[in-house]
């Protein structure tokens, strides 16, 4: 690395390790936590000008004399205070499972979606409140009282004991797939983790998410027009799609099928990797998609995952095989009719589709979502119109 | 420097003089109507005059509380004759005057024929803190 230069992100994935340092030689999590993102900002300031050669053991001794100033601060924690003295004690350093156990600590089910969401990206993935805040478009004092609140939560937590997996990888997927903007890239921050944890644990689900990751990250250039407007799976330039993400994420969901042991994130990243598979959308090999769907509705019951798989149907064995097994579900589920509208699209029936564009661009949650929708329906019209006149 | 409030309709305001629904222009005039409203709010954001800009949904409910122990009372989806909010934009700027200007701007964006719209906007000033200085 450059000496002028502090690589963020390579500074980042130290986080996990020094702080699950501090917490093993008895600091508190809350606190730990605030020591190290102030030796973080140290970093900053001065690894510019003067990089240490350890930069890890630099980490964990500035966190740790700064934790002994803010324990030392505390009254309340007078009894700490003799505890504590200002180098390092000697000890087993923080392993692999430490860092894990901050994993599963700020994905802790007693927290909220929201708050193990910020509590992750900060204890773990060492952004600030400001910068988290920023990405979640919500002022910093909130996101600060979010966190505070969380690490107070979570502070009567005991590290020994293993915790839910599942959990963990919930968060990371919420972090991955509010694409909110910002100066904060929440995608690749996902990765980030995601790639960490699944060095720290050989779960297969862990991989089948990263390979998600990757193989969703890959689209992202060609996701958006210039003006921020949605392209369609199927209308997306494929030669913008990033190859060297999908043969990675090709390569970990093959490594982890062959453990054979399936669950929902592989079955995702399976689907995935189809599309990414297909040199043309034409050649999509939906038969095989429809039954990923179908182990994908058996790991979870989840109606958006039936709605998906509706239109993968009408792919496979035509619309109107589509709109029959679309009629089986609510049609109050998001995205109902302006799946019905594309299937009916594709049966060839313009007037009901651009009709079903027009409604469902009413229901739209997103301003991107409903743009497309209208435009679709303006298509449409123009089309029926053209074919009047 | 004043806040002010600027209130697109989904319905309730009086009509637009091109009032034709967006799904019956042609794809390049919507695409024109988007980039006009991009465009729009970056002007803004150059001139250090915009502070944020939110579309809201069309579906919604009123909510009201029902006593201790119970939970709200909803009522909704909203009638076809309630006055709906589509979105709103908030401008610092120096005066009233500037305020105006800016939604007759936005009021023309393009539609239907690629011709302004001219939609009626409610504008609204912010009720500001107290001054320092008061005599």
């Amino acid at each position: 690395m450059a000496a002028d230069a502090v690589d963020e992100a390579t500074l980042r994935d130290l986080i996990p390790g020094i702080l699950a340092a501090l917490v093993h030689r008895g600091a508190d999590f809350a606190t730990a936590e605030d020591a190290v993102q102030e030796a973080l900002i140290r970093a900053v300031e001065t690894w510019p000008n003067q990089r240490p050669d350890d930069p890890k053991g630099w980490l964990i001794t500035t966190a740790w004399r700064r934790f002994v100033d803010l324990a030392r601060s505390d009254t309340a924690r007078h009894r700490r205070e003799q505890r504590v003295s200002n180098e390092p004690p000697p000890g087993p350093t923080a392993s692999a499972d430490d860092t894990l156990q901050l994993y599963f600590l700020c994905a802790h089910p007693s927290l909220t979606p929201a708050s193990a969401v910020a509590l992750t990206l900060r204890a773990v993935g060492g952004l600030t409140t400001r910068q988290i805040a920023q990405a979640y478009l919500v002022p910093e004092a909130t996101m600060a009282q979010r966190i505070s609140r969380a690490k107070r939560t979570v502070s009567d937590v005991r590290l020994d004991r293993p915790g839910d997996l599942r959990t963990v990888l919930r968060v990371l997927y919420l972090v991955f797939n509010e694409g909110y903007s910002g100066d904060v890239d929440l995608a690749a921050e996902a990765i980030r983790l995601a790639r960490q944890l699944a060095a720290t644990t050989d779960d297969p689900e862990v991989a089948g998410l990263l390979a998600l990751f990757l193989l969703h990250h890959a689209r992202r250039p060609a996701r958006t027009r210039a003006d921020g407007s949605l392209v369609p799976l199927a209308d997306q330039d494929r030669s913008l799609w990033r190859r060297d993400l999908i043969t990675e994420g090709v390569a970990v969901l093959q490594a982890a099928l062959a453990r054979d042991r399936l669950g929902e994130y592989q079955a995702q990243a399976a689907i995935a990797a189809l599309h990414a598979d297909a040199p043309t959308a034409d050649e999509i090999d939906w038969v095989q998609i429809v039954e990923w769907y179908d182990e994908l509705v058996g790991f979870t019951d989840n109606p958006v995952v039936r709605l998906n798989r509706a239109v993968a149907v009408g792919e496979a064995d035509g619309p109107q095989a589509g709109l029959a097994a679309l009629a089986e579900l609510d049609p109050m589920l998001p995205r109902y009719t302006a799946s019905a509208a594309y299937l009916h699209e594709r049966a060839g029936e313009v007037a009901t589709a651009a009709e079903l564009y027009v409604q469902a661009a009413a229901q739209a949650q997103t301003l991107a979502e409903r743009n497309h929708l209208t435009l679709r329906a303006a298509t449409l019209r123009h089309r029926l119109s053209g074919e009047g006149g | 420097m004043a806040k002010y409030l600027f209130l697109k309709h989904y319905r309730g305001a009086p009509a637009a003089v091109n009032d034709v629904p967006m799904d019956r222009w042609t794809p390049a005039e919507i695409e024109a109507h988007m980039q006009y409203m991009e465009d729009f709010a970056a002007r803004l954001r150059d001139s250090g005059e915009f502070v944020d800009s939110q579309a809201l949904a069309s579906e919604g409910a009123w909510v009201r509380f029902d006593g201790e122990g119970k939970p709200p009372v909803t009522d909704g989806p909203f009638a076809e004759t309630k006055d709906l909010i589509a979105g709103f934009m908030i401008i610092d700027v120096d005066s009233y005057e500037r305020a105006v200007e800016l939604a007759g701007e936005l009021s023309a964006a393009p539609g239907a024929g690629g011709k302004p719209i001219h939609e009626w906007l409610e504008v609204r000033p912010f009720m500001g803190a107290p001054t320092t200085v008061t005599e």
